[in-house]
């Protein structure tokens, strides 16, 4: 037994180890450049679907590699997160930039970089552009969207353009699928050509660089009086960061280097800032003015039209979809019908993994004799798992309506149109897309919240996020209002009760999270109000190798991740339901059962003995004795031990509580709902009073409704965040929340009910 | 003062801030006031001084506020915006 589980947890790690080794012999090219530039399409094209995606150690910045053959030799292309320019403000934009400048030996250091630019948007761009020819890389441009850019009567000289710009220029398509094969080309040549060292562009004025030389030359003195060893000298940061140290107040570079240096930089800085800022104004004004003047000399002569031609599709979808009223109703429609689509079309393939779990189940059965190796395999293993991948659709498709959403151009729409709703609550218009995802699962919902720039926010997005019922709540929810709450039905049939009491149950969550996100932004998450300043880029068709990549990426990771997860969760629940005690009189009936004809009156006569054999066993386990210490906890709540071990056992994973309870209402772990609600309802005390009533069922439910009872969300939790200190707070403050939440329904209940 | 001011504005001999603008109106960027994180990035998104800036339309509460600057379209809060400081043109 001990190595069959051994055999299955190797054979995960194997799965897990597997992507995450990249080849060191192979030379790295990062593709960089602005959001809405089509760089994830370009990066399809090059990559094909050979894409592993992970973090970069320490921080959220997600790391896309892909493998890109050019002729003869293979390339590891880097996917860095899209932005406008390469002026750090957090740790986490530092680490894109120290990828491209090669401050981490860790990183394999990029030979090449190729940026990105949109054909439409190209003097803009050149920003983003300017700063990557400082960096003293070779650098090829990809002019993308260029059979766009023709449509709209803008023609672009491009060898004019790659002649100014000094670095070779591509006119690409990433969605027509034109000019890949010449970028591999030059990538290549790049790639051959021994320069490896590039001259450093110098945009700026003169005066500024001095201005940094005379800085550099404090700070070695500074270093050196302070009697600093050799080895910090040399860690003096590289130029560009030193420069970016003297353009953006507040930034990352000025943190780090202030945190290593001291007071004495704080002082020097600011002197070389007003001394910058009496000779050459502002020095946020010299980059921009510097960069932007640079800009339009490369682009002068080099388009033909050089009027910003905006597209009339966008602007007349705008009108409508951003409309005061018709806007809103389109966003709540579009809403609707995606949970709608999800619920229906996920059905069939969630019976469809259901059954073959159950096939495996019974094929497992008749091999085998009844036994602790058996009960393993099917009570533990293929319950646990097959209860976790029957989700896999509805993850499945819900990803692939937010890559459509995304690649289209609408969800900045529906950032744009709920903004001042979410801001009220503390929270911003980019964290709808993740409390919405949370519906069907917290897990691609706080995976989303990676969209929101701004720390603060995300990690309070990330942190209500789990409050949304989740589908695994649903079960919960159907259970327990079919066992108690009548059949009461209002207006004429058209509003019912359950159906009140199940949306009212979807409304704990909500009306919870406001004030809870409302409370975090007050205090540990405190701050300014982030800015919300988004693009909204024109509309287009989705490419199809995006949002099939996007799906593939989304539904891998929730079958590893969560399946590794509930993997061993099941393991360890099945064995504190299973030990200690003596289990040959079980076997013995089981293997009695299986010999006669199930319908017949000797059969039956022995499933009433061998449940209560079982639920004997399971009372004397560990998980009954934990039950029982337990209960004391439990009983304000107007709950009986069972459904406080319930409740314990599906802290992994909440749907564990339909298993749980079926269990123990000794109708073995894979009982018809049918007979569990019959199991529930007919359940009493010593005494004869029922256990159930309707304040009891609404407390269960209202415990569910709060309860962070989710280790994949909290593992989510732990690898975006990147800290264990969230899933802990995530943790508590929930159930906590959940306690008090169903203690207040039970006693207010049992008062007015 | 205030209705002289307001004569000023709507004879555009005065600068205002973007959030003050009408739909549909547009102006020429003066200036961006600030030296902060958000002031840089407004400027990498294009709402550089001399640019010419387009407010469109307010989303449906009235914030954040849809313009069309150098190109692109781009939302921004009213915050962010009152730090746009315009001269509106015809």
């Amino acid at each position: 037994m001990r190595g069959c589980q051994q055999k299955a947890v190797t054979a995960m790690a194997s799965v897990s180890n597997a992507p995450t080794h990249p080849d060191q012999t192979q030379p790295r090219v990062a593709l960089v450049g602005n959001p809405n530039t089509g760089k994830s399409t370009l990066f399809n094209a090059l990559a094909g679907m050979k894409v592993r995606t992970g973090n970069y150690p320490g921080v959220t910045i997600e790391k896309k590699l892909g493998t890109c053959e050019l002729g003869d030799q293979e390339i590891e292309l880097v996917d860095l997160p899209g932005t406008y320019s390469l002026a750090p403000r957090s740790p986490d934009e530092l680490v894109a930039v120290e990828v491209l400048t090669d401050n981490v030996a860790a990183h394999g250091g990029v030979k090449l970089i190729v940026c990105v630019v949109n054909a439409l948007l190209l003097q803009r761009n050149l920003f983003l552009v300017s700063q990557l020819l400082e960096l003293g890389k070779p650098v090829v441009v990809a002019l993308n969207m260029i059979d766009v850019a023709e449509s709209r009567g803008i023609q672009i000289n491009v060898e004019r353009l790659s002649e100014r710009l000094g670095v070779p220029v591509v006119a690409t398509s990433a969605a027509k699928r034109t000019g890949i094969t010449e970028l591999k080309k030059t990538i290549a040549d790049q790639l051959d050509s021994d320069t490896n060292e590039h001259e450093r562009c110098r945009i700026l004025p003169s005066e500024f660089y001095s201005a940094v030389a005379t800085f550099r030359e404090t700070l070695n003195s500074t270093s050196t009086k302070t009697g600093a060893s050799e080895s910090k000298i040399s860690d003096l940061p590289d130029d560009y960061l030193l420069e970016r140290m003297l353009l953006d107040r507040g930034g990352e570079p000025e943190t780090r280097v202030i945190a290593q240096y001291g007071d004495s930089a704080r002082v020097a800085l600011t002197e070389i800032r007003e001394q910058l800022a009496a000779e050459l104004g502002d020095p946020i004004d010299i980059e921009c003015n510097a960069r932007y003047a640079w800009a339009r000399e490369k682009l002068s002569a080099v388009f033909t039209n050089e009027s910003h031609p905006s597209s009339p599709v966008t602007d007349r979808l705008d009108a409508i979809l951003t409309h005061r009223v018709a806007g809103l109703v389109c966003f709540v429609i579009t809403m609707f019908l995606i949970f709608q689509t999800i619920y229906t079309f996920a059905g069939w393939p969630m019976d469809l993994i259901d059954a073959a779990s159950s096939w495996m189940s019974d094929s497992i059965c008749a091999v085998m004799a009844p036994g602790m190796l058996r009960s393993l395999i099917t009570d533990g293993i293929i319950a646990g798992v097959g209860g976790v991948l029957i989700f896999l659709p509805q993850i499945a498709l819900l990803f692939l309506f937010l890559a459509l959403l995304e690649d289209c151009g609408y969800m900045s729409r529906a950032a744009f149109l709920v903004d001042r709703i979410m801001t009220t609550f503390g929270l911003s218009g980019k964290s709808f897309l993740p409390m919405m995802s949370s519906f069907a699962c917290a897990v691609p919902g706080v995976m989303a919240s990676r969209v929101i720039e701004n720390r603060r926010d995300r990690f309070a997005t990330i942190m209500v996020a789990p409050l949304m019922s989740c589908s695994a709540r649903l079960p919960v929810y159907l259970l327990l209002i079919a066992a108690f709450i009548p059949e009461t039905s209002y207006i004429g049939g058209w509003l019912s009760l359950p159906a009140i009491v199940l949306m009212s149950m979807y409304m704990v969550g909500v009306v919870v999270a406001i004030p809870v996100a409302w409370v975090l932004k007050k205090t540990i998450l405190r701050g300014e109000v982030a800015p919300f300043v988004l693009e909204l880029p024109e509309y287009k068709v989705p490419s199809l190798a995006v949002v099939l990549s996007r799906v593939w990426d989304a539904g891998k990771a929730f079958v590893i991740r969560a399946g590794t997860l509930i993997f061993a969760a099941s393991i360890l629940i099945w064995f504190a339901g299973y030990l200690p005690g003596d289990h040959s009189k079980q076997y013995q009936l089981q293997t009695q059962i299986e010999q006669l004809d199930q319908s017949s009156e000797a059969a039956e006569l022995l499933v009433v003995e061998l449940n209560n054999e079982s639920s004997k066993l399971l009372e004397n386990s560990m998980l009954g004795r934990t039950g029982h210490f337990i209960e004391p906890v439990v009983r304000p709540l107007g709950w009986d031990w069972k459904i406080g071990v319930g409740a314990l056992a599906s802290f992994p994973a909440r749907e564990v509580i339909i298993a749980t309870l079926g269990t123990i209402y000794s109708l073995g772990g894979d009982a018809q709902e049918e007979g569990l609600v019959g199991a529930l309802q007919a359940s009493t005390y010593d005494d004869g009073t029922p256990v159930y009533s309707v304040p009891v069922a609404l407390s269960v439910m209202v415990f569910f409704a709060l309860c962070a009872q989710c280790v994949s969300t909290l593992l989510v939790i732990r690898r975006e965040t990147n800290s264990w200190f969230w899933p802990i707070l995530s943790f508590s403050y929930m159930t906590i929340l959940a306690y008090i939440g169903a203690w207040l329904t039970y006693v207010v209940g049992s008062r007015f009910l | 003062m205030d209705l002289l001011r307001l004569i000023l504005i709507k004879e555009n001999l005065l600068e205002t801030t973007l959030d003050q603008l009408r739909p549909g109106q547009q102006a020429n960027i003066v200036r961006i006031s600030g030296a902060d994180g958000i002031a840089s990035r407004l400027r990498e998104m294009g709402f550089v001084p001399g640019e010419l800036v387009k407010f469109v339309r307010p989303a449906p509460l009235g914030d954040p506020l849809k313009c069309f600057v150098h190109g692109s379209r781009i939302a921004v809060r009213c915050g962010e915006a009152r730090r746009v400081y315009v001269k509106p043109v015809g």
